[in-house]
Formats: structure tokens, C-alpha cells, sequence
């Protein structure tokens, strides 16, 4: 099981959260910011229409014979007209005395010359907008000041103002959408370099340890040089205990063969059968260790090299013959016959060494594991894809124990009296898969193992 | 218990009950529980048949229709809001200062075209044009005016026939009047020069159309000048005596409008007898059956319900107007 650490909260909803929550912000602003706007461009157009209203009101005004006069236009109201029938209200004051219209209409206290005045108030239960303004008229002997105020509800412009809103409630939800949608795009191209280097790393073979070289933003820059300089280091730490394993495995094998060459020489001298046996014990004890040794040797070449793969082309039967010329010798020490079964040039894209090593090792436990004057056949097939298969007429595996033999020191109930480390097997599973094949252990039907690499 | 109500009543309306009106018709099938009250200037006659119509769906109600002038109409319906439960009257702008000023109770259901309403509280339910009407015999051997310009040349050329002969609104009382004449005077200098005209005729003055008619029938006057053409065509019966010419160039038209008064007591059947109106006269077919002329959907109206109604009203607008009137007609 991998352990995966603590999580603690999510990079992608943090940074979708803050974007939408920023989205959510600026939609109200946008949308209070542009009603407000709105509301002031309505009024406006509603304060200029009061306001012409007034001054065409105004203008009409004159004084004849002291009394003031105002024959305003159809116009000054029917300017006023609007498409909720709104109401309209006016009053004519001349000073402060009353002349015409409603009473009551608040007055906005105009100040003469300055153009219209206005203001809101409440008249007969209603909302109105009132404009104010004045004028002084000079007749014979008097000065008069003539105000008016026209005021009208405010029905149409709320209705303006509603559909105003509404339109940018619309507007404010759609850009508020956007906004959503571009958080959730933003963060996963934000977070996609993120999810390729951890694709990219998982992807990697079980003992690639190369630094990631493909580029990634700045922002992770820093954790990737981190990540390869600890792959750098875990790759040397590696290295060198197969260094050491190799080296340990040499200086080990050097002295055992001396220390079984005079025991073999001892050996021929000892009459006593009690010594001789102890001899013989010890010499079978140092060709074990020997054998180790060498596999111990030859795992740790494997082990580097199939990181880094050595492929050529190669003519299988050719390496097959070639393997099983060099073992004959071996293999007519116990009378055992081996038939070689190859096709045409079968050519495969591998690394020469594993191959050579992984099928001599198979070939091993089949002179081995089989009795005298026997037979071990060779076959290697093109298709469906290349495999050598290779099967002897031995008691085959220990059924029950299939399963665990190509583990690592793993030996069989039926190797006792046989010398041997149990890396065979492993060595040649290791090869297979690091060419992308298996290796699989069967027994034949009329008895004897058949072991199959396949690429 | 009666006395009781004689009494509240008595109290509280002696404005009212002191009105002599034109005329009061109380429409009922003595079962009725609630009584409702319009105030009107539309002759009893005219609404007559449109009240039956509509008391023959509400059995339960009746009806007091009460008929003055429009200009008291105006001031009785603001003394005393709470007295009357619908008001009908021909004058658009002191129905729509009515309006304006709050008297009216909005219904937001009626169904009614946008232009013959204003706030959903004014309702027009007749487009009724002022005519020139004449009295046949005065006109034997005269070519028919049909225009403004035309009556003004046939007055002019026979001033001594047409002295005295003339009648036309008083425009200081009657409310309606004081309406056509802006309007007119609105639209075309050719109204003060007819008023001119009028006032060296030595005009007669009305306040009502009805008068007017009377005199133009009885051969008194010889031309009635803004009579409302529906009234005037009402008079079947003299019909050969008395001739309706609608002045081709500019005819001024009004429209009869109805509201329901804020303060009424029976919302839902003043509501209702509006629906009922405005049923019958905004579907011409329907309007034929009925002795008042229907509203007119094929044209808008010169004269549309707004606040430019209102600038008439206005009290300096008024006197000017007033004036300027006095001096043309009163020689
Ligand atoms: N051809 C075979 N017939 C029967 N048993 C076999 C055969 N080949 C392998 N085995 C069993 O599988 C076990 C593992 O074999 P493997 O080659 O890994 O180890 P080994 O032969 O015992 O030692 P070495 O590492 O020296 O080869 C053996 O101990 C034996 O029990
Ligand atoms: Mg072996």
C-alpha cells in the first residue's frame, strides 16, 4: 500500500472559491455601480422635461398693466406626458403670494438666474420629482419675482428604472456565469502541469530514476529540482549498493575457489571415509557459496542494466545455438542430450547479456534438475510472438510451489541435494519483463518441466 | 331606524340634497340593497337604456343618476367625493384634473384600449364630435356652410338675417363650452374670427346644449355653434327642421369619460357598471343598439387624454382666455 500523506484542503477549490467569490463581488459591484448610473441618467431625463416644462412656463410670463400674465403653451404640459400616466402637479407664485395651480406644492426656494432647482417630495399620496424656478419681471414702477414649480410622480421613471435593473440584474447573473466558467477553466490549465508531472512520474518504469527534464512552469520549478535532486540521490545510493553487492560477491568467489582447490587437493589425500566426507561436505559447501556468489553477481549486473536496456538486434537461434554449444560439455558429464528446435532467423530487439544469461540459467536448471541419460529440448517460435521454451524429463516443479519459485532465493522441495542460490529463475522473470514479455513454469503432461520465455 | 338614516344622510349631505338638478331618475326593481350614484352631464335619455342593460345582470342594484352641467359636476363631485359612486361627463379636462388630483379609484382589470384610458382611472367610452348644427328654414336658398370659414362668409353676407340668430356656448358656465372653445381656439385662428363674428351677431349665450337645441328647433336661433352632434341627432323628432354639420377642416371631438370616485361605497359594482360601458360602447356592434355614439377605434384621437388637458384649467390661462373671449362676443 502507498501511502498518499495528509491531505489538507484542495489547491482547485481554493483557487475556483476565490475566483468565483471575486466573480460573485464584481457582478454586484458591476450591477450596483450601473443601476446607479442608470438611476441618475433616468432622473436626469426626467429632471430636463421638468425643467422645460418650467422655463416654457416661464417664459410665457409677462406683466400687463401690473398684473402678470402667463399664456403658456399646450406644450409646457403636454411635454409632461409620459407612458404610465404619471401625474402632474404645478404651482405659480408671484413673491410669496399664490397665483395659480396647487397650493400646497412645496416650493423649492429658486434662486433667480440659476436655471431650475429639483427635488423630491411627497404631493396628494404621491411620489413626485418637483423643478423650480424663478424669474424677476420689471414693469413701470415694479419689480416682481415670478417662481414656478412643476412636479410629476415618479411611476414611469420606476418603471424605467425597474426594466433598468431587471436588465442588469441579467446582465450582472451572465457575467457572474462567465466567471464560473472561466474559474474552472483557468484552474485546471492553472493545475494541468500539475497533473502531468504526476502522470508523467507514475508512468515511469519501477527503477527510472532519471531527472524530469520536460519543462514545467516557474512556480513548480523549485519543488522539480527538488524531486530530481532526491531521485539523484536515491539513484546513486542505489547504484552503489549494487556496486557493493558485485564487488562483495568478486572478493568472495576469488578466495572460495582457492579454499576448493585444496580442499579437492586434501580430498585425494584423506583415507579416513569420515574425514573424506567431511571434505566433501565442505567442498559441496563452497561450491554453494561459489554458485551464490555468482548469481548474487550476476543479479546485481541484471538489476543495473535493465534500467538502462542495451538493445540490438538479435538473431535468437544464433544466441540459443551458441549458449548450447557451450554447454555441452556440461551437459555430457551427465549424459543428458540437448535438442535444439529452431525455424528460420527469429530477430528480436534485446539486450544480448540479459538474454544470454536468463536462457543459460534456464538451460542450467534443466541439465540440473533432469535424471542421467536424458533429454532436454530446445524450441524457440516466431509467432505468435518469439518465445524459447525449454523442457526436460525430470520430476518438473514441486506443483504446490510453482507460484514462489522465481522469488528471490526461493529454491524448490526438490533441490535438496543440489547446488544451487535460487536466483536462477528470478534472474531469467527479471529479464523477460524488462523486455516486456513473462516468463511462465508449466509441467508437461508426461511429466518433466517446461519453462517458457516469452518477449 | 329609517329616521336614523334620514338623519345620517341629512347630516352629512345637505350640499347634495340641496342641488336641484337637471334631472334625477332613480332606476330600481324594489328588491335592490345597494344603490349606486352617478353623477352625470349625459342627458338621462342617453344612459338610460345602457343602466337597464346593466341593472338586468345585477338584480340586486340600483341606480340613482343624478344630472347636472359639467362645471358643477366638477365642483359638487370635489365638495363631496364620498356622495357619489361613479361620474360621467363630456368634459375630458375637468374629468381628467379629477383624475389627476387623486378623486379617481384605479381598476387594474378593466379591459380597455391603452389610448382611452388614462392610469387605469379614466375610462372614454364615446368619441362624439361638436357640430355646427342649423335650422333648415334659415338656410333656404343659402348654400349649407360646411366648414368654419364657410359660416363665417354666410354670416357675414346676411348680417340683418343672422342678428340675434346665433347661439353657442356661454363659455363661463358651462364646462363643456369653456372645452370646445380652447380646443377650437387651440387649433385655428378661425376661431376668434367666428367669435367675432358671433359678437357683432349679438350671440345668444347658453349654458346648456339641450336650451340651445330647443331654440334652434323652435326657429329662435337660426345656428347652434359647438353643439355636441349626438345631441342634436338625438332629436328624432325634429330632424327636418334642424340640419348637423360637422366642420370639414377641423372638427373638434371629444370623448365621454367615466370614473369611479376613490371614496365610493360599492367598489365592486361602480367597477363593474364601468366594464359594462366600456363593453358596449369599445365594440361598435354592440354600441348600434345603444342611443349613444360608440368610441371610435378606427382613429386616435386629436384630443387625447393627458395633462396637457389641463392647461386650460388654469386660473390665468382661464382669465386671459376669458378675456380675450368677453371682448370678441360681447359688443
Ligand atoms: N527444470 C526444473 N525441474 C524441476 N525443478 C526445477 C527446475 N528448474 C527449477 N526448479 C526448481 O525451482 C527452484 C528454483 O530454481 P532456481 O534456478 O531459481 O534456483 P536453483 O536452481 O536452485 O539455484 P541457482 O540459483 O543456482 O540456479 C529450484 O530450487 C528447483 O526446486
Ligand atoms: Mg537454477
Amino acid at each position: 500500500m502507498i501511502e498518499v500523506g495528509q491531505i489538507s484542503g484542495s489547491l482547485r477549490k481554493r483557487l475556483i472559491i476565490t475566483l468565483i467569490g471575486g466573480g460573485a463581488v464584481l457582478a454586484v459591484l458591476i450591477y450596483l455601480i450601473v443601476r446607479t448610473y442608470a438611476t441618475q441618467i433616468a432622473q436626469q431625463g426626467q429632471d430636463s422635461i421638468l425643467g422645460a416644462s418650467v422655463t416654457s412656463i416661464l417664459d410665457a410670463a409677462n406683466l400687463r398693466k401690473g398684473d402678470i400674465e402667463i399664456d403658456f403653451p399646450y406644450a409646457s404640459f403636454s411635454m409632461l406626458k409620459t407612458a404610465s400616466d404619471d401625474r402632474i402637479f404645478y404651482a405659480i407664485y408671484q413673491d410669496d403670494k399664490f397665483l395659480s395651480g396647487y397650493e400646497r406644492l412645496a416650493k423649492m426656494n429658486p434662486k433667480t438666474g440659476t436655471g431650475s432647482t429639483f427635488g423630491n417630495t411627497i404631493f396628494k399620496g404621491a411620489n413626485v420629482r418637483l423643478a423650480s424656478a424663478s424669474r424677476t419681471l420689471v414693469g413701470e414702477g415694479l419689480r416682481t419675482e415670478l417662481s414656478i414649480t412643476v412636479a410629476q410622480t415618479r411611476d414611469s421613471l420606476n418603471g424605467t428604472l425597474n426594466r433598468i435593473g431587471q436588465n442588469v440584474a441579467l446582465f450582472g447573473a451572465g457575467f457572474f456565469l462567465l466567471v464560473i466558467i472561466l474559474a474552472f477553466w483557468a484552474t485546471s490549465a492553472a493545475i494541468a502541469p500539475l497533473a502531468r508531472l504526476t502522470s508523467s512520474i507514475t508512468r515511469r518504469g519501477p527503477h527510472d530514476l532519471s531527472p524530469v527534464i520536460s519543462p514545467v512552469p516557474r512556480e513548480m520549478a523549485p519543488l522539480v529540482f527538488s524531486l530530481n535532486k532526491l531521485m539523484g540521490r536515491l539513484d546513486q545510493s542505489l547504484t552503489r549498493s549494487e556496486d557493493f553487492i558485485a564487488e562483495a560477491a568478486h572478493r568472495v568467489r576469488t578466495p572460495l575457489a582457492t579454499v576448493r582447490s585444496y580442499a579437492e587437493a586434501m580430498l585425494q589425500r584423506v583415507e579416513k571415509e569420515e574425514n573424506r566426507r567431511a571434505m566433501r561436505s565442505m567442498i559441496r559447501a563452497v561450491d554453494e557459496s561459489s554458485r551464490a556468489a555468482g548469481q548474487l553477481l550476476d543479479h546485481a549486473m541484471i538489476t543495473f542494466r535493465v534500467d538502462n536496456l542495451d538493445r540490438r538486434t538479435v538473431n535468437l537461434s544464433e544466441l540459443v545455438t551458441d549458449l548450447v554449444i557451450r554447454l555441452t560439455p556440461i551437459a555430457e558429464m551427465r549424459d543428458v542430450q540437448i535438442k535444439l528446435e529452431a525455424g528460420e532467423a527469429i530477430q528480436v530487439s534485446a539486450d544480448v547479456i540479459l538474454i544470454q544469461n536468463a536462457i543459460r540459467n534456464l538451460i542450467d536448471n534443466a541439465l540440473k534438475y533432469a535424471p542421467q541419460e536424458s533429454v532436454v529440448d530446445i524450441v524457440i517460435v516466431a509467432n505468435p510472438r518469439p518465445e524459447i521454451s525449454i523442457k526436460d524429463e525430470g520430476t518438473g516443479f514441486p506443483n504446490e510451489e510453482m507460484h514462489i519459485l522465481a522469488n528471490r532465493f526461493e529454491r524448490g522441495s526438490n533441490s535438496e541435494s543440489i547446488t544451487g542460490s535460487g536466483l536462477g529463475l528470478t534472474i531469467a522473470q527479471d529479464v523477460a519483463e524488462a523486455h516486456g514479455g513473462r516468463l511462465s513454469l508449466s509441467n508437461q503432461v508426461k511429466g518433466g518441466a517446461c519453462v517458457t520465455f516469452s518477449f | 331606524m329609517r329616521y336614523i338614516f334620514i338623519l345620517i344622510f341629512s347630516l352629512f349631505s345637505p350640499p347634495v340634497l340641496g342641488q336641484g338638478w337637471e334631472d334625477q331618475r332613480l332606476f330600481s326593481n324594489g328588491t335592490s340593497s345597494q344603490t349606486l350614484r352617478i353623477l352625470s352631464n349625459t342627458d338621462t335619455r342617453f344612459f338610460a337604456p345602457i343602466i337597464e342593460s346593466f341593472l338586468a345582470t345585477q338584480p340586486s342594484l340600483s341606480i340613482d343618476y343624478l344630472v347636472t352641467g359639467s362645471a358643477d359636476l366638477y365642483d359638487i363631485f370635489r365638495t363631496s367625493p364620498a356622495e357619489f359612486d361613479v361620474v360621467i361627463s363630456s368634459a375630458m379636462d375637468l374629468q381628467f384634473k379629477l383624475a389627476n388630483d387623486g378623486y379617481a379609484l384605479p381598476l387594474n382589470d378593466i379591459v380597455h384600449p391603452n389610448w382611452a384610458q388614462w392610469r387605469k382611472s379614466l375610462f372614454a367610452f364615446s368619441t362624439e364630435p361638436a357640430a355646427i348644427v342649423i335650422n333648415r328654414n334659415a338656410f333656404k336658398g343659402i348654400l349649407t356652410p360646411k366648414s368654419r370659414q364657410d359660416l363665417i362668409e354666410a354670416l357675414r353676407a346676411r348680417p340683418e338675417t343672422f342678428k340675434d340668430k346665433i347661439g353657442t356656448y356661454d363659455v363661463r358656465q358651462s364646462g363643456l363650452g369653456y372645452f370646445f372653445a380652447t380646443q377650437d381656439a387651440r387649433s385655428s385662428e378661425t376661431y376668434w374670427r367666428l367669435t367675432e363674428v358671433f359678437g357683432s351677431l349679438n350671440a345668444r349665450l347658453y349654458c346648456c346644449s339641450g336650451d340651445m337645441i330647443d331654440d334652434l328647433i323652435s326657429g329662435r336661433i337660426a345656428v347652434a355653434y359647438n353643439v355636441l352632434g349626438s345631441y342634436a341627432l338625438g332629436r328624432t323628432d325634429a330632424q327636418s327642421e334642424i340640419k348637423v354639420i360637422l366642420p370639414s377642416n377641423f372638427p373638434t371631438t371629444m370623448m365621454r369619460s367615466a370614473l369611479v370616485s376613490r371614496e365610493t361605497r360599492f367598489p365592486t359594482a361602480a367597477r363593474a357598471f364601468i366594464q359594462h360601458i366600456t363593453d358596449i360602447q369599445a365594440d361598435g356592434e354592440k354600441a348600434a343598439a345603444f342611443p349613444l355614439p360608440p368610441l371610435d377605434q378606427t382613429a386616435k384621437p386629436l384630443i387625447s387624454l393627458g395633462p396637457e388637458l389641463m392647461t386650460y384649467l388654469d386660473i390665468l390661462k382661464r382669465r386671459t382666455f376669458i378675456q380675450e373671449w368677453e371682448s370678441a362676443i360681447i359688443q
